[in-house]
């Protein structure tokens, strides 16, 4: 057994976090929310170069077939850096056009998706009616009917509606070309969702991770009473509590990667187990977040509003918490 | 990564499993915290220690099997799915033998392991007592100098299993001109029956007598029931510590075990349309197996948390202990009032979790100072 990232997979995730930190993410993500893509999409394509959106891509077509270990350290660094963009869903769409190697479509997408020059969004009955980012997106796909069978390229979207989060951008596509129908794209979305919830996951830990780093700088460095605010029990106690909770979200997460890329039966169980565990501590890392903080910290100018947002969207992105339970029960 | 097990390790799973399966006891036995159910649990550690499985991570000399980490997790695993009774030996198992096996002589090990690993010796916990309980370092016992050894004197209180057991083992100040409270202590062993001790057993919230008072008047403890350097029994204690705070003393096999019940439970007794009391049975679940994968990372990173990473464990596994139990009670509707049963014995333990073993706010502050960097307060 050899249930810990290794040396390689470690380093992957450091790259990625020093050049999230080299590129002013946050003037990105503030301009994303304004619906100014340009500095967004060069993350984009940054995230594409370093191999991201690889690690859902059968070697076949670009990618590094898929990998969902690396893949999950990698959103964990999207997660603490707040990147912008449909990334769970680019990488969804790729797992699910992935199981359409047969007809032209996974050939005709996953390579550009690899490379970053398409940005995908995604609606599937599973995940709720909007398709994040559907504004910026090169392609949307909506996966609907009943039984939910017919995989479609949006033709266009309603008007997008904000999000909790800013950065994220909501809207309901409209059904276009069909591109493939039958129990064939169910059992891809299947596939896809479970992808979808794992990367959440994973992004939820990163956020997480993020808001209880600037939280615990703040606390040592902000005094009241003469001490810093760090020094006391109430304050001590719940960031104590936000690093258990992460603590433990994470072997679940590594446990579902490892589940997924043995496509064992239980994988769906796992993942949920996992989205449900690392958003909750992600949330309970707001919620104190925002205590500790006090008033600066429920300012939008302040950049860790950026992560509470965010840690309440991904909370019920892609399953919400009740949903995932049962699943976890009903495996 | 990958959570595959090793040709000899599914090996050593089924071996368990095997033994277990012949030797578990059909009926559950009576209650540790009775004087039948303690004698009935001695009895069944010295069936396990016969079939070499009383002490499994043990080295081979003093009666364990040399099991890695690994090993152990998976035989946890097993003796708890096997519905296997509670160790009334835990104490000494898990928290006396590693300190033992880190600082004890050669001959301690070679007298005093094997008898704990049969069940002939079951050992008890003396660290607290009355003044001193969360802060542990303020303790007053006495340990005073004689001819080949020390005389213990004072008050030791909350001994669990200290109402049956043989022996106890505990922190006493040797060297009372020390400058810090942590300094000139001496980690010390004595039996339950020696001259000078009297217990008195004490009922915990269901009067059954789970622990005692130990009254200590010159009790003669020769040198070599001395563990370590007198006077550094505090650093000696602290590798107890990290043992019991960390996976060992609640394993996560045993949590997973409860959980699993948990969950068979509300399969066969739950309203389905009670979805609260469903994300409860589920939270149980996802957290005993965060708890296990936990489990699978230590080993594999080679190590158990020790120290303050221990904290973090310790308040894990006993809110997640609390937490199946009540679920269970609340599942079981006007039947979760009676006290006879596993549920309400396993919950009336639970219900001590975030108490022993340093409460569970005094982990929280060592979490919060060593392992997230913030200033050190005053306590209280």
């Amino acid at each position: 057994m050899r249930f810990l990232p290794d040396a390689e997979q470690t380093a992957f995730g450091r790259n990625l976090d020093r050049m999230f930190a080299a590129a002013d993410t946050p003037s990105a993500v503030r301009a994303w929310a304004r619906g100014e893509h340009g500095p967004g999409r060069e993350l984009w394509a940054r995230v594409a170069g370093a191999g991201v959106f690889g690690l859902a891509v059968p070697e076949a077509h670009g990618g590094s077939g898929l990998l969902p270990v690396e893949l999950g350290v990698a959103f964990v660094e999207l997660g603490r850096h707040a990147a912008p963009g449909p990334l769970v869903e680019t990488v969804a769409a790729a797992v699910l056009l992935g199981r359409f190697a047969g007809d032209g479509l996974a050939g005709a997408w996953l390579p550009r998706i690899c490379t970053g020059q398409v940005m995908a969004s995604l609606a599937m009955p599973c995940g709720g009616p909007y398709a994040l980012d559907a504004d910026a997106a090169d392609a949307v796909l909506v996966v609907s009917g009943d039984p939910a069978d017919d995989l479609h390229l949006a033709r266009d979207c309603d008007p997008v509606q904000a999000s909790l989060d800013p950065a994220r951008r909501l809207a309901r596509p409209r059904d276009g070309e069909l591109l493939a129908t039958g129990p064939g794209v169910r059992e891809a979305a299947c596939c896809a969702a479970d992808w979808a919830a794992f990367a959440t996951a994973a992004q939820a830990l990163g956020v997480g991770l993020a808001l209880l780093d600037r939280t615990v700088g703040y606390a040592r460095q902000r005094t009241q009473f003469g001490v810093p605010i760090g020094s006391f029990q109430a304050v001590k106690h719940r960031l104590a509590d936000v690093l258990i909770g992460l603590e433990f979200a994470r072997p679940l997460l590594h446990g579902a990667a490892v589940a997924l890329a043995g496509r064992a039966p239980e994988a769906s169980a796992e993942v949920a187990a996992a989205k449900v565990a690392a958003c909750e501590a992600a949330y309970a890392a707001a919620r104190t977040a925002l205590q500790v903080h006090g008033a600066v910290g429920y300012t939008a100018e302040y950049d860790l509003s950026l992560w509470i947002g965010k840690a309440r969207a991904l909370r019920g992105a892609w399953g919400t918490p009740a949903e995932c339970r049962a699943k976890v029960l009903h495996k | 990564m990958d959570l595959d097990f090793t040709p000899q390790e599914q090996a050593f799973r089924a071996d368990a499993r095997a033994w277990l399966a012949d030797h578990v006891p059909c009926r559950p036995l009576t209650s540790l915290e009775t004087r039948q159910g303690f004698a009935e649990h001695r009895a069944w550690e010295r069936t396990l220690c016969d079939g070499g499985w009383s002490a499994v991570s043990w080295p081979r000399e003093y009666g364990g099997r040399g099991a890695s980490l690994l090993e152990w997790l998976v035989f946890e695993e097993e003796y708890y799915a096997a519905g296997a009774p509670f160790r009334v030996s835990q104490n000494g198992i898990h928290l006396l033998a590693p300190t033992l096996l880190e600082h004890g002589t050669e001959e301690q090990r070679a007298r005093i392991l094997p008898a704990m690993a049969s069940g002939e010796t079951v050992w008890a916990q003396a660290w607290s007592e009355p003044e001193a309980g969360s802060d542990l370092a303020s303790l007053r016992s006495a340990a005073v100098r004689t001819e080949g050894g020390w005389l213990l004197s004072g008050v030791k209180t909350w001994s669990s299993r200290a109402a049956f057991a043989d022996r106890a083992f505990g922190l006493f100040r040797s060297h009372p001109g020390a400058a810090r409270p942590h300094q000139g202590l001496t980690y010390a062993m004595f039996p339950l029956d020696a001259d000078g001790v009297t217990v008195r057993p004490i009922g915990r919230l269901d009067g059954k007598p789970a622990f005692a008072e130990l009254f200590l008047d010159g009790v003669f403890v020769p040198d070599a029931d001395v563990i370590g350097e007198p006077g550094r029994g505090w650093q000696t204690a602290m590798s107890t510590a990290g043992s019991e705070r960390g996976l060992t003393l609640r394993s996560p096999g045993r949590l997973a075990a409860a959980a699993g019940r948990l969950a068979a439970l509300w399969r066969t007794a739950a309203d389905p349309d009670d979805t609260a009391l469903r994300d409860r049975v589920a939270d149980a679940v996802i957290r005993a197996r965060a708890y296990r994968l936990y489990g699978y990372a230590q080993a594999c990173a080679g190590r158990l948390a020790a120290g303050a990473e221990a904290s973090l464990t310790k308040v894990f596994w006993s809110e997640l202990d609390l937490a199946v139990h009540e679920t269970a009670l609340d599942l079981l509707g006007p039947d979760g009032e009676l006290a006879e049963g596993a549920w309400p014995d396993g919950y009336v333990f639970a219900l001590a979790g975030p108490i022993y073993a340093g409460t569970n706010e005094i982990q929280r502050d060592i979490i919060a100072e060593r392992l997230l960097g913030l200033p050190k307060g005053r306590r209280g």
